[in-house]
């Protein structure tokens, strides 16, 4: 009898050892996080092997030619061939956005937030543009395509119907973020909506509006597949030494991505070699550069509240 | 004698007034230019779609494989390729976001997230194109062509997994905001009954924040089925391709042949409905895109409104 209890009691300290050391979960929860760790930097590995391999890529050119290769234009020939033709398109297709899209966008914004009480035509327009942003990019492309001009103007207006609901979610949720009794103040000393909206509400977004309308503005840079539909230039081409500022903006055009396309698949090796991934890290500078802007934008400006 | 105040005055400058009804006129009319680009995308799209369908031959939607300049429209193998190539990417994916955010949302410190979630947000801000041409020039020759010899240059295999590093951070994001999302009370809970932290994040964590996980999952294969560069640099058969379940096979997906029609890729003699069937296509992404896109906005809300 007296054994048997004993035992019981042996048996049970056991177990709550066991219990308080918990070896086993221990074992299982560290196993856990390690995985965890272990994808998290497969990612950042997959980053950093990508960023190399292009690097190394894109070495010699930059060593052989120095800025020459971001202030040359298009050329057949290797040795010449630089990207500022797509640099060129590429600012004018920004430009475009900047003067399309930024305006239309925030003042949807503006209606979405401040304008629209919950009615049947905020509601169907927030849906709207909540699904334009998931429509594919190449899909806009057709819908540029089915008007007739292959240049450059075609080209921003097609970027600015893409980027357009993203700038109208990243404005709405900085418009969002502005507390209530900001506009309260206004209101109290009289103000009429648009008065508040001009004065308090969006000195308070801005930051956040500006620095979502840089990072939309990198995604516009960085697009190819609409351009390839609507009739970007492919190959090699290049205006007449007399050509006009009308004559460029409506004849050909290449943009930076596009010219990453259409190098790594040029027959001659040096194209898709080493030149196209030169012309990689020209545009990943330029696309770090606006992340940079936007990241410094936000620290710089936060509010708090 | 004290001045009397009348309504008019109340009612407050009329000027004021105009203004204030032109601005609200011009805010409206803004927020109608998206609803007119959907119109505009669906009427360019459904027009020459109806026309295509209206005037092909209903057995050339069928047959060995896609070549549009020669007649053969054959959709499955547009289908099958954008199956095979999406779900190799979120195979890629699921694993390693789903990974990464958990790690950033449970156990990385402060100071650790500082910089590896903007490290995250930088690959999920490299273009497809840059992730094409290293598709093909790196992940093909060093990835795909050592594990499966008889691999050649043009693989859905290697669009597919540059395909899953372009949604990675997709997943990471989205999971990671579902995750932090979940309030630190379910989890205090769960360590009060003496759970320990991987237990928390597995049964209490994940299930919390599963609809906004679901979410970035949705979102994530709606862009890899969307995505074109990858696929267009990377897969090959830019000049149509037979029906295949391969992977190691060259594909075409709706989106390359959509960029392959458009760019002139297969220079063979042009056929009357070429040009209509990227239409017909395109409105097939765009309706898949657009149901799978409202699908996650239905989970999304979900979860912001759960806590």
């Amino acid at each position: 009898m007296t054994t048997s209890i004993t035992r019981r009691q042996e048996a049970t300290q056991a177990d709550v050892a066991k219990a308080i050391q918990r070896s086993g979960i221990q074992w299982r929860s560290t196993l856990f996080h390690a995985g965890l760790l272990l994808l998290l930097l497969t990612t950042l590995v997959i980053l950093l092997v990508l960023l190399a391999d292009i690097m190394i890529k894109a070495w010699p050119t930059f060593a052989e030619r120095g800025v020459s290769f971001v202030t040359d234009g298009l050329s057949l020939n290797p040795e010449t061939a630089g990207v500022f033709t797509g640099i060129m398109g590429s600012i004018a297709i920004a430009v475009i956005v900047i003067l399309l899209a930024f305006p239309i966008g925030v003042s949807s914004a503006i209606y979405l937030e401040e304008y629209a009480p919950d009615t049947r035509l905020s509601r169907f327009l927030d849906t709207t543009v909540r699904n334009l942003a998931g429509v594919p990019s190449i899909v806009y492309g057709l819908l540029g395509g089915s008007t007739d001009g292959k240049n450059v103007i075609a080209a921003g207006i097609t970027m600015s119907a893409l980027v357009l609901p993203i700038v109208i979610i990243t404005a709405s949720e900085a418009i969002r973020a502005v507390p209530d009794s900001i506009r309260e103040a206004g209101y109290g000393v009289g103000a009429t909506k648009w008065e508040v909206v001009r004065s308090h509400v969006m000195p308070s977004a801005l930051p956040g509006i500006l620095t979502g309308t840089v990072l939309t503005l990198a995604r516009a840079i960085g697009e190819t597949a609409p351009l390839l539909v609507i009739g970007v230039a492919t190959g090699y081409f290049a205006p007449p030494g007399d050509a006009t500022f009308v004559d460029q903006i409506t004849g050909s055009y290449t943009a930076l991505p596009v010219i990453v396309f259409s190098w790594s698949r040029q027959t001659q090796a040096e194209f898709a070699d080493t030149l196209a991934p030169a012309a990689i890290i020209v545009l990943l500078v330029v696309l770090f550069v606006l992340n940079g802007a936007a990241i410094w934008l936000r620290n710089k400006t936060e509010n708090r509240w | 004698m004290t001045q009397q105040l009348t309504l008019e005055d109340l009612a407050g400058d009329a000027k004021r007034r105009n203004r204030e009804r032109r601005v609200k006129v011009l805010f409206v009319a803004a927020g109608l230019v998206s609803i007119a680009v959907s119109i505009l995308i669906i009427l360019s799209l459904a027009g020459e779609a109806w026309s295509f369908i209206s005037q092909v031959d209903l057995s050339s939607l069928w047959t060995v494989g896609w070549f549009p300049r020669r007649g053969l429209y054959d959709i499955p193998t547009l289908i099958i390729a954008t199956t095979i190539i999406a779900g190799i990417g979120m195979l890629v994916a699921i694993p390693l976001g789903l990974g990464a955010a958990a790690y950033l949302a449970e156990y990385a410190s402060p100071r650790a997230r500082r910089w590896l979630k903007p490290t995250v947000e930088i690959l999920a801000g490299i273009p497809s194109v840059v992730l094409g041409f290293w598709a093909l020039t790196f992940i093909s020759p060093e990835v795909v062509a050592r594990i499966f010899s008889s691999a050649k240059p043009f693989t859905m295999m290697a669009a597919g997994l540059g395909v899953g590093v372009l949604i990675t951070p997709l997943v990471a994001t989205v999971s990671e905001d579902a995750m932090k999302a979940v309030p630190m009370s379910l989890r205090e809970a769960s360590y009060g009954l003496g759970a320990d932290r991987a237990v928390t994040v597995r049964k209490v964590v994940f299930p919390a924040a599963l609809s906004g996980i679901v979410a970035s999952m949705i979102l994530a294969l709606s862009r890899a089925i969307g995505e074109t560069m990858i696929v267009f640099m990377a897969a090959g058969a830019v000049g149509g391709a037979l029906r295949t379940f391969n992977p190691l096979d060259p594909g075409q997906t709706m989106t390359a042949a959509i960029a392959a029609l458009a760019t002139g890729s297969d220079q063979v003699a042009g056929q009357g409905l070429t040009f209509q069937s990227l239409f017909f296509v395109g409105l097939l992404l765009f309706l898949i895109t657009l149901a799978l896109n409202s699908l996650s906005n239905r989970f999304v809300r979900k979860y912001r409104e759960q806590y």
